[in-house]
């Protein structure tokens, strides 16, 4: 019973989906449409295949997500330890917070002409931009988290004579570790944006964005759908791979409300 | 609120004067309070502003990476007095205000129809979730090459970008809202209406506004990447301006500019989602 009311709402999903697949072949077919903004979907497959069989969309590729992983892991290692610093010292906290949540405030995108300015347009500056916007949540979450340590384990720490140290780790980062988490989570989605608008605007070097660029001036619909096609399942699998990482880290907490 | 009425009625009468004093004194301390809060506000520029000042008159680093805090000062003051600011500044909010409205109320529509209704939700979800995959910045070369560079281009990225998140926490928030008050107003034997106005959309309001604000922070980072991407105005595109020709005050005048607005607008959101999640804070209470 509950397995075919499983399928029937499969079945309907797959509706729109397909019929505007079918819409796009016939429209792309017939001619009603210019081939060039909607080139038919075996003209993209083909495209696909050629891409892959070359090794240049997996170098591309390649390339994107070892970006993304390096300035992911400086930005929330970053995060970390500002997080730290702002949630644990009250001081640190008064002079700092308000001027980072007004600079939080700065659409992301809108650094990269500075950060281009100071850094050119290479790898480093790539970085140091996906590393920016990956430790923006994690500082505010983590600070989130620790703030919202329940007094009873921090009396319990104090029953125990728990040093600074000591209260970090087994107090404060087991409390806030949920909010961490959910911060990472964001970080990891945060930084895949980045990575992508980092290659759009600095395209310099191997890339999915700098492949998406090329194929926009040389007006290849094909390529570009293509790599949007990419960019859209990658970060697809990091946001399930890390709500999967979540449920297995603290499987007592329910569904994370992420937006 | 009708508790917190009810606290300042009950509380001890005594004389005039004597109420006169407290008052006062309550005055001047939350006055002294946000003395301090401003004075620790303070002390972060008071250590960065004067390095900023003695390095660069020192040309320990060149203009191009660096300008004198007093030239953005005068940047800021030149472009506010020509318009030069409020003509691009003009140009994006109109935007934003567009794109956003556009994109806000398709996905009330949309997040709405998926929240009440289960078959609803089973024929647009999926499409749904592939095209919210790809964040809105990374959409534009596509739209630019089916849309041009055109006024269309900006509000199709912004309208998407603000759709996405209004869709998720709509459906989200009508479609989760708790069973035992459905069940109350089942046994009110409510209309279909009735259940709408008196127990699903007071419920489903707060995650409704949490969308709206998400929406319109997406709906910057978007405008801010189209008008980087494809603009010869707007902030946005003062920021490319600036960087081409290395004038840095312009592009940390168009940064402040960019923060402000989105500082103002977050705020106002937020000091409206508060009010509206009272009556969940004195739930807890």
């Amino acid at each position: 019973m509950s397995s075919s009311a499983a399928l029937g709402s499969l079945g309907r999903g797959l509706v729109l989906p397909i019929g505007l697949l079918l819409t796009w072949e016939v429209a792309s077919h017939s001619g009603l449409v210019n081939r060039q903004f909607l080139p038919p979907l075996e003209h993209v497959g083909a495209t696909a295949w050629q891409e892959l069989a070359s090794g240049e969309l997996l170098e591309a590729l390649a390339a994107s997500l070892r970006r993304d992983l390096l300035g992911f892991v400086f930005g929330s290692g970053a995060g970390v330890l500002i997080g730290l610093l702002l949630g644990l010292s009250t001081i640190a906290d008064r002079v700092v917070m308000t001027w980072f949540n007004g600079l939080k405030q700065i659409a992301l995108l809108a650094w990269i002409p500075l950060i281009s300015l100071w850094f050119g347009f290479d790898e480093m500056a790539k970085v140091v931009f996906i590393g920016l916007a990956a430790a923006i949540p994690v500082i505010l979450n983590l600070v989130e988290g620790i703030h919202a340590t329940s007094r009873k384990l921090v009396e319990v720490g104090e029953v125990f004579r728990f040093n600074r140290v000591q209260f970090i780790l087994y107090v404060y980062l087991p409390a806030a570790m949920p909010s961490l988490l959910t911060g990472l989570h964001l970080a990891l989605i945060y930084a895949w944006l980045a990575t992508i608008g980092a290659e759009y605007f600095m395209a310099a070097g191997p890339g999915i964005g700098g492949i998406i660029i090329a194929g926009r001036e040389r007006f290849d619909m094909d390529l570009v759908m293509l790599g949007i096609l990419v960019v859209g399942s990658v970060g697809f699998l990091v946001d399930r791979g890390a709500s999967w990482l979540e449920r297995r880290l603290i499987p007592w907490r329910a569904a994370s409300a992420l937006a | 609120m009708s508790d917190a009425a009810l606290r300042t009625t009950l509380e001890p009468r005594t004389t005039a004067v004597a109420g006169f004093r407290r008052i006062s004194g309550r005055v001047s301390a939350a006055v002294l309070r946000q003395l301090t809060k401003l004075g620790w506000l303070l002390i972060l520029p008071a250590i960065i502003l004067p390095i900023w000042i003695v390095g660069t008159n020192h040309g320990w680093l060149p203009e191009q990476i660096l300008p004198r805090p007093q030239d953005v000062l005068h940047t800021l003051r030149d472009m506010l007095a020509s318009g030069e600011l409020a003509q691009h500044a003009g140009y994006s909010l109109r935007r934003v205000a567009f794109g956003f409205g556009i994109g806000a109320a398709a996905g009330l529509i949309t997040g709405s129809a998926m929240g009440l209704s289960r078959r609803v939700d089973d024929y647009v979800r999926p499409l749904f979730t592939a095209i919210a995959q790809v964040p809105a910045p990374a959409w534009i070369p596509l739209a630019m090459l089916l849309l041009g560079i055109g006024e269309g281009l900006k509000i199709v990225v912004i309208a998407k970008a603000a759709f996405v998140p209004v869709v998720m926490n709509t459906s989200a928030g009508i479609g989760n809202v708790p069973r035992a008050f459905i069940e109350v107003g089942e046994t009110f034997r409510f209309t279909s209406l009735q259940m709408l106005r008196h127990v699903v959309l007071p419920g489903a309001i707060p995650p409704i506004f949490t969308g709206l604000r998400y929406g319109l922070t997406h709906a910057w980072i978007a405008l801010v990447s189209v008008e980087l991407l494809a603009s010869s105005e707007g902030l946005g595109y003062l920021l490319v301006w600036g960087r081409q020709m290395f004038w840095l005050d312009t592009v940390l005048v168009a940064m402040i500019v960019i923060g402000v607005i989105g500082f103002v607008s977050d705020k106002i959101l937020a000091v409206i989602e508060t009010g509206l999640q009272r009556w969940r804070i004195d739930d807890v209470q």
